[in-house]
């Protein structure tokens, strides 16, 4: 397995190479978009929908780009941490490229970090939600343009104490996102008077949840947070309606919970409650227009990763457009990306210091298999970015 | 812990072990039967969940998309056998990992092509879908009470089948001596191609039962793969009855442990492992 990949890489480097084979000057040459995203296994879907989002974008911006070319290397990580460096250092020395969009996986973030920060290209993450990132690891030519784990879950404190919940049973599997996720949760609950009884951390990825959903019935707390995702999700909300759970418990998740998961989820979903930063539901003429266009181009419905890679897509554009398509001073790059504010279908956001979406976080709940807004629970919500000193 | 939660963590452990054997139970046959160590195993307990979904999604019944599952199973298992599998009798276990491992690939990559790499589930039948209350928030679904029944009935059929009839009778005399088998006018050709089919079969109908109750996504496989794995080295590899009583093990310490130690609950089943080999090396009931 690992040939096959090393053959696929040299293939991409190959033919990238091939299509710069005549020097020419700076601004004639293609900007360089190299991706980093997991094309197959248990991301596979979150990469191929980031994958287009980001085409579609840049795509609908090409008026932006002030004739620039665009060349795309698509690298599939297989969310495996330990490829990232090699691929990482790849897109850098060898393609040069001038933007590394990725991961969706946060330990592939990491060691995308270790070979990217400082460099001489821009990283922009699409979705992992690492706290380093935009915390003690931030760096002049890192942005994300989705979230950092602290963001989604800090707001669902403050819900559940409004709610009345006191006793609270928190759960995830253990790894960052998940405890960097519980952790935002208990900050705001705690800090309001409210609780947490238990903590519970699942191996990662086991989803023999039933052992640990017995235990919580035996509490009886208020309500349960989760933080739960992909197929894991899926196993959760089904063992907890199955076990009697559900009705009687309210549950509570950061929203990738119900993101991508509804459909397979079915009945038992109903009534959940999570606050993220994005809802397929949003009512904004922005979030409409991208979501016709989006299906009807890939035949597929968009979901918030189309939208964390559109929003990349529209970024990259912007600061393009903003420096009359020349991108060669890194310093001015940078300045313009940072400036930006996205016009996304989760509605306008900008950037902290840090570099991490300053952004409205929505309550949901699911209604009739759709996560319906509520309302916004926190508005232009900044990550605290401890730990960073830009 | 409360006896009402004991109990109940008590049933939890067995279900899971149930279904631990049902997917172990081929493995094991396959080994002991064949000297064949299958790592796509775990393959067809996905490719048996993804089977159920599509039927389930196109004729909206799900005993019958179980029982199509099963025969599209037994004919894939056929297939695999009398193309690829059969290459391997006369050679080494390193070549049977690398044909294996193979097939894990290429059956992720048709899963991934097939019914692409969103999370997928199915319902459980409605007339399993009721629970029975066990205390005032906790209610235990039928459907699951009703798997572990059903692992057992196939545990009741294969130790049957195995010790009862004609064709276990073949199946126990190529597990100790093959030549003397074909010497007596037996095609051993065909007992294997059976025997490898069956296992294939369990695997995917183990992927079917686990549909309805958990979520259907690529790598499925893998992770299921590799505790089965333990259960089968503990049980004693090729040992039905061992796979049966190791399976409960690990069903129980697994469950147990994910409330008792959580820490170290990640590891808990291979520390059994561990202690078991130390005392019985072959596993605990080695042919």
């Amino acid at each position: 397995m690992f040939n096959s990949n090393k053959m696929r890489n040299a293939l991409v480097a190959a033919m990238a190479t091939l299509t710069l084979s005549s020097p020419v000057l700076a601004n004639e040459q293609p900007i360089k978009v190299g991706m980093m995203l997991p094309f197959s296994g248990v991301y596979g879907a979150l990469g191929d929908a980031t994958r287009n989002g980001l085409k579609m974008a840049l795509r609908e911006q090409a008026a932006q780009l002030h004739g620039r070319k665009l060349e795309f290397i698509e690298i599939d990580t297989e969310a495996r941490p330990e490829r990232a460096p090699e691929i990482a250092s790849s897109l850098l020395n060898n393609s040069e490229a001038d933007f590394i969009i990725g991961p969706v996986h946060s330990g592939v973030a990491m060691g995308m970090l270790k070979v990217l920060r400082g460099k001489e290209t821009v990283m922009i993450v699409p979705n992992a939600g690492a706290g380093p990132v935009t915390g003690p690891l931030c760096s002049p030519n890192v942005f994300r343009t989705s979230f950092s784990s602290w963001q989604p879950s800090y707001p669902m404190g403050k819900v559940a104490l409004d709610k009345g919940y006191k006793k609270v049973v928190t759960m995830s599997w253990n790894y960052g996102m998940g405890k960097e996720s519980l952790d935002a949760f208990e900050e705001s609950f705690t800090a309001g008077g409210g609780e947490v009884v238990k903590k519970i951390l699942v191996p990662f990825p086991k989803t023999e949840f039933q052992a640990y959903l017995s235990e919580i019935a035996s509490i009886n707390p208020d309500a349960v947070f989760v933080f739960f995702a992909g197929g894991g999700a899926v196993k959760f909300v089904k063992d907890y309606d199955a076990l009697g759970l559900k009705g009687k418990i309210p549950l509570l998740g950061s929203g990738f919970l119900t993101e991508g998961t509804l459909e397979a989820q079915g009945p038992a979903a109903e009534g959940v409650m999570t606050t993220l930063h994005y809802a397929d539901t949003l009512d904004n003429e922005l979030n409409k227009a991208f979501r016709t266009s989006y299906k009807a181009e890939f035949g597929k419905a968009s979901d918030i990763y189309a939208v964390q890679g559109y929003d990349t897509g529209l970024m990259i554009a912007s600061a393009v457009n903003q420096l009359g398509g020349d991108i060669s001073d890194q310093q001015a790059l940078i300045k313009a990306l940072g400036e930006t504010t996205v016009k996304s279908p989760r509605g306008d956001f900008t950037f902290s210091a840090a570099h991490n979406p300053v952004q409205n976080i929505y309550l949901r709940t699911v209604e009739n298999g759709e996560n319906k807004v509520i309302e916004v629970a926190a508005p232009a919500l900044a990550d605290p970015a401890r730990g960073c000193k830009l | 812990m409360t006896t009402s939660l004991f109990l109940v963590q008590l049933i939890n452990g067995l279900q899971y072990g149930l279904l631990l054997f049902l997917i172990a139970s081929g493995l094991t046959l396959v080994f002991g039967v064949m000297g064949i160590l299958n790592l796509a195993h775990g393959s067809m307990y996905m490719v048996g969940a993804y089977l159920v979904w599509y039927f389930v999604e196109h004729t909206g019944s799900f005993g019958l998309s179980a029982l199509i599952s099963a025969v599209i199973a037994l004919l894939i298992g056929i297939l695999m056998e009398r193309t690829l599998i059969r290459q391997l009798y006369r050679r080494n276990h390193l070549d049977q990992v690398l044909l294996t491992i193979g097939m894990i690939f290429v059956f992720n990559a048709l899963q991934g092509l097939l019914w692409g790499n969103d999370p997928l589930g199915v319902a459980v039948p409605s007339a399993l879908s009721s629970a029975i209350p066990v205390t005032d928030v906790l209610e235990y679904p039928v459907y699951r009470i009703f798997v572990a029944l059903f692992c057992v009935g196939i545990a009741a059929l294969m130790y049957f089948m195995i010790n009862k009839t004609r064709l276990g009778m073949l199946i126990r005399a190529g597990e100790s001596n093959r030549e003397m088998v074909e010497c007596l006018g037996i095609d051993i050709r065909k007992l294997y191609t059976i025997v490898f089919a069956i296992g294939v079969m369990l695997a995917a109908i183990a992927g079917v039962a686990a549909a309805p109750m958990s979520s259907i996504v690529p790598g499925m496989g893998e992770h299921i793969l590799i505790t089965c794995f333990v259960v089968v080295v503990i049980g004693g590899m090729g040992s039905i009855k061992g796979a049966f009583i190791a399976a409960l093990l690990v069903g129980l310490v697994d469950t147990f442990a994910s409330i008792l130690v959580p820490q170290l609950s990640s590891m808990m089943i291979y520390i059994l492992m561990a202690f078991i080999l130390l005392i019985k090396p072959q596993g605990l009931f080695s042919s």
